[in-house]
């Protein structure tokens, strides 16, 4: 049984990032891995390497696609080329559901490449609501939206990160992938209570979620997907499980990866949280109440 | 202002009631990432109007107990710059190792300035970068000519990688169609350079010298940047045609004929085969042009124009 309705895929596992320093590893050894995710924009290419591997891998493995420059909080629409690139790609993974960031990155055509903070205002929410809905009709694919590490607030917001975040995914009718690390990195960089974000998020949308590393500096703390799972990300993700349910979850290393086995080793440490949510086989309505593991 | 830049609101917007404010709001803030980091990697202390930079950040961004806002904005900025510099550095090693790590960072900076991504990928990034060291040599000078030519050598690296492929013509597609009509197109990811400089032979050692920089570190990707600084000497002048394409789904260089290059530019041209043929000069025999043909033909490197 799916946790919720927008997670058709609860058995999917645990899957961990198809990074290239593993590329040879995976295609040689064709070790066993639920699922893997890709970076749509590294397939979004018209031919050569890229798609050759991508095709071997699709033949052994599923692949869910998570996008970085969508921007569905930008002012600007989406770029026509993009949709039309990350359609074709859609058509050529059969992703069961494609992730993209809540935050935006771009402003009339010039892109930073950086996943940047949303003003917390309805009318951001509406606006970015619109985008989430036009891009998922024209993918014809069901989409979960993703919350991001800050780094800054704006004097504009006018409501928590966990109320706008509720706000886009309801006014989209979508669901969520939900980072518990990047909850982490932005509870510690604006001062807010990470379980009280879990609890105000809508548990019945969350479709999927991240879990990563991250470095504290001196004054803020960084996502930088380049350690293992800290503690309290783990105890976090725990207490995200009991909310949401069971749910495909995907460990995030994208610097300094080590090898191949460390990665898949340190993703597999969920899979003693997932039991006990599978364990627990209560109603995901019934878990918000469950009080939270610090 | 960086091209294709529209102007920033001259004060952040108080409220967020519509679209319009959400895009001046979000000019706002790329207008002060995109700007060049000071010498020291922090957030320049002026905006464009000579206001401190503190106060325009004060503006739209909240401080917190630790950070003010200008703190905050420079997380940001730093984030940017970082990300788009790391990925110049990976796609340009050539032009890195004939520049000098110093010189090849003033010379992204500047580039990245001038020109930012108007890309939704980073693979694109570096598209630009032989124009802007034309446009704009006194990053590169003394050394702008062989700049030019290995970041031409770089780009085409790219394209190769992963550009676009047409159904390949085969000798039965050919059979019936005279020379004078025949007009063959190269693939997409094909790209003729005809350079001053053997830039192949060394782009080539320069990687095989970061790789073996790179199997000193623990970490599988670990960038090419920590362990030997001994350098690969920078190549000697030298005429060479060279043709960067993908076979079997890998990046090749090949050296050709200038006969043979010259054939290939008037095809890529729009010419037929007969006018491309003619162009091939005196010395060279039809037996080798006819051999040239098949060896391009087997490479896949012709699709229909």
């Amino acid at each position: 049984m799916p946790a919720n309705r927008f997670n058709a895929f609860t058995d999917y596992g645990i899957g961990i990032g198809l990074r290239v320093p593993h590329y040879a590893h995976i295609l040689e050894r064709k070790p066993v891995v639920d699922w893997f995710e890709i970076i749509s924009e590294n397939f979004m290419v018209d031919g050569g390497r890229p798609l050759q591997v991508l095709d071997r891998i699709l033949e052994q493995y599923r692949v869910v696609q998570h996008g970085v420059s969508m921007y569905f909080g930008s002012a600007d629409r989406p770029d026509r080329t993009h949709l039309k690139k990350l359609k074709a790609l859609v058509r050529r993974t059969k992703t069961p559901w494609l992730s993209d960031h809540l935050c935006w990155g771009s402003v009339d055509g010039t892109y930073t490449h950086d996943l940047l903070p949303m003003p917390y205002t309805f009318s951001a929410a509406r606006r970015t609501a619109e985008k989430i809905r036009h891009v998922r009709d024209t993918l014809e694919v069901p989409i979960c939206v993703e919350n991001v590490s800050s780094y800054a607030e704006f004097h504009v917001s006018a409501m928590t990160e966990w109320e706008f975040l509720r706000e886009v995914v309801e006014r989209a009718d979508c669901g969520i992938l939900l980072d518990v690390n990047n909850i982490y990195v932005s509870a510690q960089n604006h001062g807010f209570d990470p379980y009280a974000y879990l609890e105000g998020v809508p548990h019945d949308r969350v479709g999927q979620i991240h879990v990563a590393g991250h470095t504290k500096f001196e004054k803020y703390v960084l996502d930088t997907h380049d350690h293992p799972v800290l503690d309290p990300v783990w105890k976090l993700y725990a207490h995200a499980t009991r909310l949401c349910g069971v749910t495909a979850t995907l460990l995030e290393w994208d610097d300094r990866i080590p090898s191949f086995d460390e990665v898949h080793d340190e993703a597999l440490k969920a899979s003693a949280f997932i039991g006990g949510a599978r364990e627990a086989d209560v109603p995901p309505d019934k878990k918000a109440s469950a009080p939270p593991v610090r | 202002m960086p091209l294709g830049f529209k102007p920033p609101p001259r004060r952040a917007p108080r409220g967020l009631k519509s679209d319009a404010d959400l895009r001046a709001l979000q000019r706002l803030m790329l207008h002060a990432l995109v700007q060049p980091l000071t010498a020291a990697d922090g957030l320049q202390p002026r905006w464009r109007d000579g206001r401190p930079m503190a106060e325009v950040a004060a503006e739209f961004i909240k401080p917190n107990g630790r950070l003010t806002p200008f703190e905050r904005l420079q997380i940001y900025a730093r984030c940017y710059w970082f990300r788009i510099i790391d990925c110049a550095y990976d796609d340009c090693p050539g032009l890195r190792a004939v520049l000098g790590e110093k010189k090849f960072s003033a010379l992204v900076r500047a580039y990245l300035t001038k020109y930012p991504s108007r890309s939704f990928t980073l693979r694109n990034l570096c598209s630009r970068l032989p124009r802007f060291i034309r446009e704009e040599p006194r990053w590169t000078a003394p050394r702008t000519a062989l700049a030019h030519a290995v970041a031409r050598f770089e780009w085409a690296q790219t394209v190769a990688f992963d550009g676009e492929a047409r159904p390949v013509l085969t000798a039965d597609d050919l059979a019936d169609i005279p020379p004078a009509k025949l007009r063959l197109a190269l693939q997409p990811y094909v790209s003729l350079l005809r350079l001053d400089w053997p830039v192949d032979d060394y782009v080539l050692a320069v990687k095989r010298r970061n790789a073996l920089r790179g199997e000193a570190s623990h970490a599988v990707d670990h960038g090419p940047r920590a362990a030997s600084r001994k350098r690969v000497p920078r190549p000697r002048r030298g005429r060479v045609f060279i043709v960067v394409h993908r076979y079997n789904e890998r990046l090749y260089y090949k050296r050709v004929d200038a006969a043979a290059f010259k054939i290939l530019e008037k095809l890529a041209a729009g010419g037929t085969l007969a006018q491309a043929a003619g162009v091939a000069g005196r010395g060279v025999t039809p037996e080798q042009v006819h051999a040239w043909f098949e060896t391009w033909m087997e490479l896949g490197w012709f699709c229909r124009s």
